[in-house]
């Protein structure tokens, strides 16, 4: 336990590859190649990518690529994407405007 | 696996990585334990990126005029990762005539203390920020105040510390110090690792206190909750960091063009304090977007995307500790950064490298003191 979470743990070199330039976070246009430079960075949690990249940060909220960059990652820190934690989701479920969103019933006046 | 370093630091948020790098650079060996899975799992992710000086208490502001003038600037070319630093200026808004009276105070204290901030009125507050409500009858204009991303400075610190050979144990929770023939020396944690080292710096946020009590010394600090939230991108609007005179709200702009508002619903000090307890109450976001519509009613129809929450961790007069312990002597303590200790986060990692390798400090810190409390009873 304790010396996987050793960040100097050594997980290689980075090595380019071809398909680096593909989009696997659409919403906030983030490739693999990012999210694979980034583990070389330090960044060892799915928390961590998404506030080091943006992934996941944008409309979807992550449904579409969390499980895509599970699995680079995983392959990126030689573990098991059992071992990685998805990010907490956050409120509210759908973007919704401020203006609905104020009308709570609190300071009504 | 090796158990000792010279430093070791307790906490990987921002004052805890930037202690790493730069005591990594000034060629210390330093080892930092995090509680957490992950890095900056505390405030310093959590916060509204406000760098001010402005509202800042007289023993704060020389490190924090520091930090703004000498290592803000070049932070991003240094750590090697976009920090998205703004110096935009700082306008704390007023509606009121009674606001108006809070932030003629607030400007007086900071302008004796050498620092740039001015009155300002509703036309010169429209002349700097079009954007904002037509209601706003004056302004404190601090124009050397800006805002920098908080994740990304929180990780870019410990990034580059990493890059310079500083270790960091993540899931690694801290539970008691322990002296040797007077001075410090062990670190033990919950998985029952004992490390040692001939410093430890403690920047564990309100936890510190609990740990700083198994070796004698108390912290007189308390937790207060505040919720962020975000909005979808926005065409660009402006640069500038918002405050307000009564404090319900601040905000600003980022480079993704989204806003992110801090706020609060009032209801708070009622909140029981519970650090683990991360979770949004139902009424903070409502409260939120209510508050940032008064001053910048255009937002109305910007769509919220996130919210979250964070503690603080309140000294009792809201100034930090930054201060050793004489009656342990090679114990830092770096904590009770009382809500504003993200803009402040670099010049106080820096303040603790130079007490470690016994530089002149950047600023006297003997009013930082843990012991400055006193009962006036
Ligand atoms: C909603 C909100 C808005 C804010 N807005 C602003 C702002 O606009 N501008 C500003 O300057 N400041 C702001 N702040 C305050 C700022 O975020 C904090 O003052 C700052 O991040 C403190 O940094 P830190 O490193 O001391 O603490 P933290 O970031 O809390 O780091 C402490 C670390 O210690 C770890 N830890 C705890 N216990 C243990 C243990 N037993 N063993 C090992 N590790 C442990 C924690 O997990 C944590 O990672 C805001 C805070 C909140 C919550």
């Amino acid at each position: 336990m304790i010396i996987s979470n050793d960040r100097l743990r050594d997980i290689g070199e980075f090595i380019p590859q071809p398909d680096d330039d593909i989009l696997i976070c659409r919403c906030e246009e983030i490739t693999k190649g990012e999210i694979r430079r980034a583990c070389h960075d330090g960044i060892f949690t799915m928390e961590e990518m998404r506030r080091y990249l943006r992934n996941g940060m944008g409309l979807c909220q992550g449904q579409t690529c969390s499980k895509l960059v599970k699995g680079i990652m995983a392959r990126e820190l030689k573990i098991s994407p059992l071992d990685l934690e998805p990010a907490t989701s956050r409120a509210p479920m759908r973007p919704i405007e401020m203006e609905i969103y104020a009308r709570d019933g609190g300071n009504v006046g | 696996m090796k158990t000792t370093a010279d430093v070791i630091i307790v906490g990987g948020g921002v004052v805890g990585n930037a202690a790493a790098y730069y005591l990594a650079k000034r060629g210390v060996e330093v080892l930092v334990l995090e509680a957490d899975d992950s890095i900056g799992h505390g405030g310093s992710s959590r916060n509204g990126g406000g760098v001010r000086q402005s509202g800042r208490d007289v023993r704060e502001l020389p490190y924090a005029m520091y930090g703004i003038k000498h290592l803000w600037p070049t932070l991003s070319e240094e750590l090697g990762v976009d920090v998205e630093y703004h110096q935009g200026g700082n306008l704390r808004l007023a509606l009121e005539e009674s606001h108006i009276d809070i932030l003629k105070g607030q400007a007086e204290r900071a302008t004796a203390l050498g620092l740039d901030v001015k009155l300002i009125d509703g036309k010169e507050v429209h002349e700097i920020n079009p954007y904002l409500s037509d209601a706003i009858i004056g302004a404190t204009w601090c124009p050397t105040d800006g805002h920098a991303n908080p994740m990304k400075t929180t990780l870019a610190f410990y990034k580059r510390a990493r890059e310079l050979g500083a270790r960091f144990i993540s899931g690694e929770k801290v539970v008691e110090l322990r002296k040797f023939k007077g001075r410090i020396r062990s670190v033990v944690t919950e998985s029952g690792t004992i490390y040692e080292g001939n410093t430890v710096i403690l920047a564990a946020g309100y936890e510190s206190r609990e740990i700083s009590k198994t070796v004698g010394i108390d912290i007189p600090m308390s937790l207060f909750y505040e919720t962020c939230l975000v909005t979808e991108a926005q065409p660009p609007m402006f640069d500038i960091m918002l405050g307000v005179a009564t404090a319900e709200i601040y905000g600003h702009q980022c480079d993704h063009g989204s806003f992110v508002f801090g706020s609060g619903t009032g209801l708070e000090p009622s909140k029981v304090p519970d650090s683990s307890d991360l979770r949004v109450p139902a009424l903070d976001v409502s409260a939120n977007c209510r508050c940032i519509m008064k001053y910048v009613p255009m937002l109305k129809d910007a769509k919220v995307v996130r919210s979250w929450g964070g503690w603080m961790d309140i000294t009792h007069d809201h100034v930090p500790v930054i201060s050793p312990v004489e009656e342990v002597p090679g114990l830092l303590l770096a904590c009770g950064m009382s809500g504003h200790g993200f803009g402040t986060g670099p010049a106080v990692g820096l303040l603790l490298s130079q007490m470690v390798v016994g530089e002149k400090p950047i600023c006297d810190i003997t009013p930082l003191r843990y012991d400055r409390f006193k009962s006036d009873r």
